[in-house]
This record gives structure tokens, sequence and C-alpha cells, in this order.
């Protein structure tokens, strides 16, 4: 299992822990997080399950592609260097610790 | 405290009950659902899960634990049989019987099937909704199967999609005069009969089916025209009915599915519904979504309204398929458009179809075009529309179109 944590808009930190191969988005459903919509479950067709990575973590993910690259410049307050989408984050065992805030509008 | 009997344990029911809790009720949840499994998505069904890419556990929304934790009782593989409206009271099929404080019904919606007449009930015949259904099809698509998809819908052609990249010999056919002539314009259908014929299915268009023969497992179709087609297999994606039998028989008012009003109220004090099982104001009119956001949205409005905290539930419709490598996004909903622009984006492959009425903004089919629906949906939802001129310039950055609003507000 994975050790990840998830930082509410209100400063509320959620810990859990997940299985390797399941996406953030999927923890977070799975821990009730608040503030992850997650409405198409994963299809990379929403974003509504917009995070903030923290900055210590963005050197061991993979890069965004096409698809999720361009949701992300449409959801609420987007950071260029930041925003990924929950459900495009497969957990591994290099990403246990890991940080991701919420934030505070899927709009 | 008499319990909050949710019926139906899909993915309206399990939000509502997530939603109640969220918004603090104390009172006991009993959330119903006649299926053996916890609430699951069934969007990826026939997509991910038919093609084998997600395993089974990660379609459930929640963990089990998660019930438990939450003090909500999932109780499956349970029918109810009644609905007692006076007494707001839920008679299960085992003759037990108990009283609600509401009850919330998201019973969703069934497949229309073949009837038997036609060969509906032979082996080999599917349709593709629940768990079960897919968990039935994929021993059944096996590489060089002849299927037959009966249905031009996002269903049948997503069907076809897995089945063609399994290495099935797929033939779909479409009574109507082309596939999506009830949910898309002709170009959009257009696109999506030419993205299926690159994969090597046939499409009929204006053809529909007269029989399935076949001697206990179906042997072969005989189509409209008079062909008679050798399947080993047949899915049929021919639509849903929304599933208003209890609340039928309870006398709620029915229109095109259980009737509601803004806050999810069916005619009935006490008894509430949401989902695909509901219509509901819309435009001055009336609506029935089947699709997941609106089963979530329009299931926590419910939640709200039970908790005194309602306010009017305002639909904001979109869906997305899954075919081949095509991802389609639709923003808004496309009846009474008279013009579609079609927009080509910035990648190969991507394009867009805005719909208009007027100078207004209806909908939005973006294929492979994620850019394209997402500017559309904001636009659609702020009330805004972009000049179709420019929409159809290419040229013009989606995120400059500019809004026709002053236009708008200029009318009387």
């Amino acid at each position: 299992m994975i050790a990840l944590t998830f930082v509410t808009h209100d400063g509320n930190r959620v810990e859990t822990l997940a299985r390797a191969g399941t996406t953030v988005m999927e923890a977070a459903r799975t821990a009730n997080v608040p503030g992850i919509l997650a409405e198409c479950g994963g299809a990379c067709a929403c974003s509504t399950c917009h995070v903030y990575v923290d900055p210590n973590w963005l050197p061991k993910l993979d890069d965004a592609d096409e698809m999720e690259a361009d949701l992300l410049d449409f959801v609420w307050q987007p950071d260029a260097a930041r925003s990924r989408l929950a459900c495009q984050i497969t957990l591994t065992d290099a990403l246990a610790g890991l940080i991701v805030e919420v934030p505070a509008n899927q709009g | 405290m008499k319990p909050i009997v949710i019926v139906g344990a899909g993915q309206a029911g399990s939000a509502l009950a997530a939603k109640l809790r969220a918004l603090g009720s104390e009172a006991p949840i009993r959330l119903v659902g006649a299926e053996p499994v916890p609430p699951y998505q069934r969007p990826p069904l026939s997509k991910k899960y038919l093609l084998g890419e997600v395993e089974r556990e990660r379609l459930y929304l929640r963990p089990e634990s998660f019930y438990e934790d939450a003090g909500i009782e999932l109780v499956t593989d349970t029918r109810v049989k009644a609905l007692d409206a006076n007494t707001l009271a839920v008679a299960f099929e085992d003759g037990a019987s108990i009283a609600c404080s509401a009850i919330a019904l998201c019973t969703g919606a069934e497949p229309i099937r073949l009837p038997e007449a036609v060969g509906g009930t032979l082996g080999g015949v599917f349709t593709m909704r629940s768990l079960s259904d897919a968990d039935a099809l994929v021993p059944a698509f096996r590489a060089g199967a002849r299927v037959l998809i009966v249905g031009g819908g996002y269903i049948g052609l997503e069907a076809a999609a897995v089945a063609a990249s399994r290495g099935l010999e797929v033939t779909l056919v479409e009574m109507a005069p082309r596939i999506l002539a009830r949910v898309a314009c002709a170009e959009t259908a257009a696109w999506f009969k030419a993205l299926h014929e690159s994969h090597g299915v046939e499409i009929r268009e204006g053809v529909g089916l007269r029989a399935l023969v076949g001697d206990g497992t179906v042997r072969s179709a005989i189509l409209s025209d008079g062909t008679e087609l050798p399947v080993d297999l047949v899915v049929v994606g021919i639509g849903v009915r929304p599933e208003t039998a209890l609340a039928e028989a309870a006398g709620l008012a029915i229109e095109n599915g259980i009737r509601v009003d803004a806050f999810g109220r069916t005619s009935e004090p006490g008894i509430f519904a949401a989902g695909d099982c509901a219509s509901f104001p819309w435009n001055g009119g009336r609506i029935r979504l089947e699709s997941v956001p609106n089963a979530i949205e329009q299931a926590e409005a419910v939640a709200a309204t039970i908790m005194g905290v309602g306010a009017a539930y305002v639909a904001r419709p979109w869906f997305w398929s899954d075919q081949y490598d095509v991802k389609l996004q639709i923003a808004g909903l496309n009846s009474g458009h008279d013009a579609v622009i079609v927009r080509p984006g910035d990648k190969p492959g991507s394009v867009s179809h805005w719909y208009f009425a007027g100078p207004r903004l209806l909908a939005v089919d973006a294929m492979n075009d994620p850019r394209a629906y997402m500017t559309a949906k904001r636009m659609i939802e702020a009330g805004q529309s972009p000049m179709p001129s420019a929409v159809a310039n290419p040229a013009v950055p989606l995120k400059s179109l500019p809004t026709a609003d002053a236009l708008l507000t200029e009318q009387p």
C-alpha cells in the first residue's frame, strides 16, 4: 500500500493508503476526500478531479498527455507547473508519501 | 428515528446517500439495490471493462467499508416490491415492510429488449447495461466471431468499437436513415460512421432487424432488406426505458419517467426521485437525462431538499464516449438547433461541431478536441454564445472567441 496525503482548500489533511496501480483519484474517492468530484470516473473526460501536486513530487511524475494538458488549461485557477488530473496519476512505490492539494472549486 | 430509504443502489443512489451524510443527516439510511454488487460505475462497462483493461473492483464507486463507516446500510441483491405513498412505507419481496421518514427513488433505467417473437430471448443475444450484462458478453467477444450490433446509438457504437478492437467481424444495423439520429447532427453521425468503417465495421443505415433465427442460440439475423446474415452473437442497443414500475404502482405522477419538480420532489410528499428514472423541469419544458453527471448532481440536490437546504436543480448536461482512440465530449443539449458549425481542431483528426438555435449556442460535440469542449461548456453554463462566424474560423483562438451576448440582450 502507498501512503498519500490530500490537503483540502481549508487546510485539512486527509491521509490515506492506496494500492499500487490505482490512481490518485480512486484514492480520493475511497477516502471520501471533499472537493474531488471525478464525474467521469477516470476517463479523462471532465477535469473535475483537478489537484495541485506538491512541488517535491513533480519530478517523479510522468508528463501529462495532450488530452490531460488541454483539459488542465481550462480548469479553475490552473497552475501550469503543479496542476494535474488525479485520475491520470497512477500510484507506484516511487510516489509513496505523495502530497496533493485540492482546489476550492472544480468549476 | 425512521430511516431514509433509497431505492436503487446505482450512481444516483450512492451519491444521494453520501450527500445526506455530508450534509449532517443523522437518520438511519438504507440503500437498497437489486444487483448483487455494491454501487459501481456503468460507463466503463461498454468501454474499458469490456476491453479487459479494468478489473471489477475498480468499477465500485466506494469500497464496502465506506458505507459501514458512514453508517449507510447497503442492502444488495434485494428488490423492493411496493411503495405505500400514504404511510410512506417500503415493502420488500420477502414480505418485510418498513416505515420511512423519506423515500428516494433512484431506480435508473432498463434496456429495451427485443421481443421473444423476433428471437430476442435466444442464447447469444445480449444487452449492455449492467455488470452482469458485461460479464456475460466478455467471453462471447472472441476474435473472429461474427457480431451483429442492433442500434446505432452511443451504446451500440461503443460495443462495435470494442468488438472491432478485439478482432470480431462487426456489422451494425440502424433502422433510422442514419446512426445517432436521435442524439447528434448528421455531421457527427457521418464522422463516426467513417471512423468505424476505417476499423472494418460494416454500418448499414436504414436497415432494421426483422428477426433473429436459431435453435436455442442465435445463428442468423434476417434484416429488413431481406438479407440473411450469419451471426455468432447479437448486441442489442436500442435504448432504455426509465424504471418507473414501483412509482407507477404507488400512484406517483409519471411523465417520461417519474415526474419531479426542480427540488426532486415527486407528486407524493416525502417521496423523491433522481437520475435516469426522473424527468424534471428544463427551459419551460421537461427532460430526462441518461448520464452520470446528472445522476450525481440531481441526487445531491435531492439530498439537500431532504435536509431542508434544497435549491432548484439546474442541470448542466454533458456526456462523453470513448471509441477506439477517440474521445467524444458533448456539452449541452442540442434539441431545437437550426444550424451546425464545423470547427477544425488544433491537432490532426480533432474537430468540433457547434449547435446553434439562431444566435444562441446550445451544444457542442468535440471529437478529440477537449479545448473546444471546455470552451463551449463554460460558455453554455454562463449563458454566453460565441459569434458563429468566429467559431467557423479556426484562426480565431478558442480563448478569444467573441461572444454575441450584447446582440442577444438587445433582442426583445
